[in-house]
């Protein structure tokens, strides 16, 4: 679980699954440190980085944002876990379900993806309200918002919403040398 | 004055008779982590945080509501005690609904601190989801249960402070929570004077003030020992 050494160039991802993409945009904020890491690592797969659709084989180091809240996200999870040395919980909706996960307030958590489709659907519609239909197209939500860690197992944590760009930074530099940041204190842990 | 001696991690301390255990950490400087205790109000030890080993003794003992002892040999941190603390803060996020980005009391609420301190870095328990209420009967203040981590901060200055004793406890574990007069909305209960001490000392975002939203709540934790020293010992703070 641990990357690669850093002689041959890190292979990183970053990936987006039930986030506001706020965790991203944190990434961006990196400013001029997005030079000296591009020198330093192959962006295989992102959505502010690459184009490339299907999940690469090999990757050393992802950083997850989101949570996973329908089947797209836990088969894109699965896929991370499987071709990934190092997953880190990128952003509290990663970490923690964070605002995406409210949705499981409704119907005491039980299937709280019919619960909250007829709240938007149908409650809260005109008279012409219908619930989605579109199999293959729009992804099923599951039924239970849920932290990445519940779904497949998480190297690293990086809470915050979204963790600031210092401290991302903080996270990555050790990682580029194959260390291990160290997560302490208020700079690398608070949530919110 | 007489004085007990013990020793917190190693280390010599003397404090006075009738001292709690936390104090004697503190004089030790050992940073004991403490959420329900407030200087000023009566321990309860309701929120285990503060708990020590003591040698000789079969149970960890709440340094905050245990009299300090001559010749105790205390330990604050050792890494029974450390996971302890760990456990416990993720316990408190997980039985709750704690969303600290949309939180009035994000960048300045205790068990986001605590959450810090203890090293949480994420919940190893699942998120319960429990359902529980938001009583914003009050004309100034609102009572969210979803953040509540009942250390009944609020039940003691209403009580002991302010002579108004609005909070209790209702029902038993998972269940239990705060309410207001005879468990009626607060809006109603005419004993309280809206003096807004139980906001400033909830160490939360469960009480807050309607004119905060999100990040803007401004606790006061100091009053209630400020006001025990003027009216026992008339003592003002500037005196
Ligand atoms: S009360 Fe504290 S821990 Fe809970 S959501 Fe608000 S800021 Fe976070
Ligand atoms: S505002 Fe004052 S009187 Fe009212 S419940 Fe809070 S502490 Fe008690
Ligand atoms: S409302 Fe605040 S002060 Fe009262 S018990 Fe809950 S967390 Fe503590
Ligand atoms: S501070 Fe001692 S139990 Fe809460």
């Amino acid at each position: 679980m641990t990357p690669s050494p850093p002689a041959a160039k890190l292979r990183l991802a970053t990936v987006w699954l039930a986030g506001c993409s706020g965790c991203h945009m944190s990434f961006l904020d990196l400013d001029e440190f997005l030079f000296d890491l591009a020198e330093k690592v192959d962006v295989v797969f992102s959505p502010v980085g690459t184009d490339v659709k299907i999940y690469p084989e090999n990757v050393d180091i992802a950083l997850v944002e989101g949570a996973v809240a329908n089947v797209d996200n836990l088969e894109l999870a699965l896929q991370v876990r499987q071709r990934t040395g190092l997953v880190i919980s990128f952003g509290d909706c990663a970490v923690t379900a964070n605002v995406p996960g409210l949705r499981n307030l409704l119907d005491a958590g039980h299937d709280s993806a019919k619960a909250v489709l007829e709240r938007g659907y149908l409650e809260l519609a005109d008279a012409t309200g219908q619930l989605p239909f579109a199999p293959g197209i729009v992804p099923e939500l599951l039924p239970r918002v849920l932290p990445l860690h519940e779904v497949i197992p998480v190297d690293l944590y990086l809470p915050g919403c979204p963790p600031s760009a210092e401290r991302i930074r903080e996270a990555i530099t050790p990682l580029l040398s194959g260390e291990r940041p160290v997560q302490e204190g208020s700079a690398m842990l608070r949530f919110g | 004055m007489s004085v007990v001696t013990l020793t917190v991690n190693g280390q010599d301390v003397a404090v006075p008779a009738g001292a709690s255990l936390l104090e004697a950490t503190r004089a030790a400087e050992a940073n004991v982590p403490t959420l329900c205790h407030l200087e000023g109000l009566t321990p309860v030890s309701s929120c285990r945080l503060c708990l020590v080993e003591v040698e000789g003794s079969g149970k960890l003992l709440p340094a905050c509501s245990t009299a300090a002892a001559e010749g105790m040999v205390v330990h604050t941190h050792t890494p029974r005690l450390r996971e302890y603390r760990r456990m416990t803060v993720e316990l408190f996020f997980a039985e709750g609904n704690h969303v600290c980005a949309v939180c009035v009391a994000n960048t300045h609420c205790e068990l986001q601190d605590m959450a810090v301190t203890v090293g949480m870095d994420h919940s190893r328990f699942p998120y319960q989801y429990p359902q529980r209420p938001v009583d914003a009967t009050h004309p100034q203040f609102t009572l969210d249960h979803n953040r509540c981590i009942l250390c009944t901060r609020c039940v003691r200055v209403c009580d002991e402070i302010e002579g108004a004793h609005v909070w209790d406890i209702g029902s038993r574990g998972g269940q239990c929570h705060i309410v207001a007069g005879l468990d009626e909305p607060w809006g109603q209960v005419q004993a309280c004077t809206s003096c807004g001490k139980c906001v400033d000392v909830c160490p939360t975002g469960a009480l807050f003030r309607n004119s905060d939203t999100t990040a803007e709540k401004q606790p006061n934790t100091t009053l209630p020992a400020l006001l025990r020293t003027a009216r026992e010992q008339h003592r003002w703070h500037n005196q």
